[in-house]
């Protein structure tokens, strides 16, 4: 039960262009201040608060403090998880099928 | 200074108890959800650390900077097999337990004092997986990940 109201307030957080921006600033560049932040996104400074906080709940984001810093980063440990649940299970099959499909062609060519 | 870090966080419904054990002196335990991989030490401050791959080969050595059973472990970390690895010298790995419910909020931050680093890419995409597949394992006794990546053959993996 407590597993699946995770996963939903994940699926939330991915949900909306300006935290998936946010995801994808930290990717460039781990650790940044709110400050930092705030320059690439059109957004009130309350705004991006809100979405960290948001992304942050969802564990998709982890802070450290560093004096009266808090410093940002992207923690991947979730959408690993989510690689493991929801994708690696369907492709599998087909990674297999083209594992043995090399594997069949490398044998004849020997 | 340029320093490179990478922080991940995980929630385990475990006790912190059960989760160092897992971490440090449970070696069966490690090698199910490290893809064969372990760690000897004595876990104890100051004592010597070292990383052994399923091959038998010695990839990480260096020592336990701090050790708080169950809540915080702090090793210095020095990659030995890769060269270029090798030359970026020492990095610092903390890791912190906190009880958080009926969970324990497992926070993992390895640091090196250079941007860029490869040695934090190299091991930052290995991270995830060894995490995930703890949780995983004390989670549900049985791992997420056979092998670290998937659909290729570099690896032999655990059954």
């Amino acid at each position: 039960m407590a597993e699946s109201r995770d996963t939903d307030v994940l699926f939330k957080a991915l949900a909306d262009s300006s935290r998936r921006k946010l995801l994808d600033l930290l990717h460039a560049h781990d650790g940044r201040t709110l400050n930092e932040l705030c320059e690439h996104l059109d957004m009130t400074r309350q705004g991006v608060t809100q979405h960290l906080d948001l992304l942050e709940a969802a564990n998709l984001v982890a802070t450290v403090r560093r004096g009266r810093e808090k410093l940002h980063f992207l923690n991947p440990v979730p959408l690993q998880e989510i690689y493991e649940r929801w994708i690696a299970k369907f492709e599998k099959p087909r990674l297999k099928a083209l594992a043995d499909l090399k594997r069949r062609m490398e044998k004849t060519n020997g | 200074m340029a320093k490179s870090t990478f922080v991940y966080v995980t929630y385990i419904r475990t006790t912190p108890e059960k989760l160092w054990s897992a971490l440090t002196d449970d070696v069966e335990f490690m090698k199910q959800y490290w893809f064969g991989v372990y760690c000897e030490s004595r876990w104890t401050t100051g004592s010597s650390w070292k990383m052994v791959q399923n091959d038998g080969q010695v990839s990480d050595a260096g020592e336990i900077v701090e050790a708080k059973p169950p809540r915080r472990l702090v090793i210095r970390w020095l990659h030995q097999s890769k060269p270029e690895l090798k030359a970026e010298g020492e990095s610092l790995c903390t890791m912190e337990l906190e009880p958080s419910g009926t969970a324990v909020k497992l926070s993992i931050i390895h640091t090196i004092e250079r941007d860029p680093s490869k040695f934090i890419a190299a091991v930052s995409g290995g991270w995830p997986k060894i995490i995930s597949n703890l949780k995983s394992l004390l989670e549900s006794g049985s791992i997420a990940l056979q092998e670290p990546y998937p659909g290729e053959s570099v690896h032999s993996g655990k059954e």
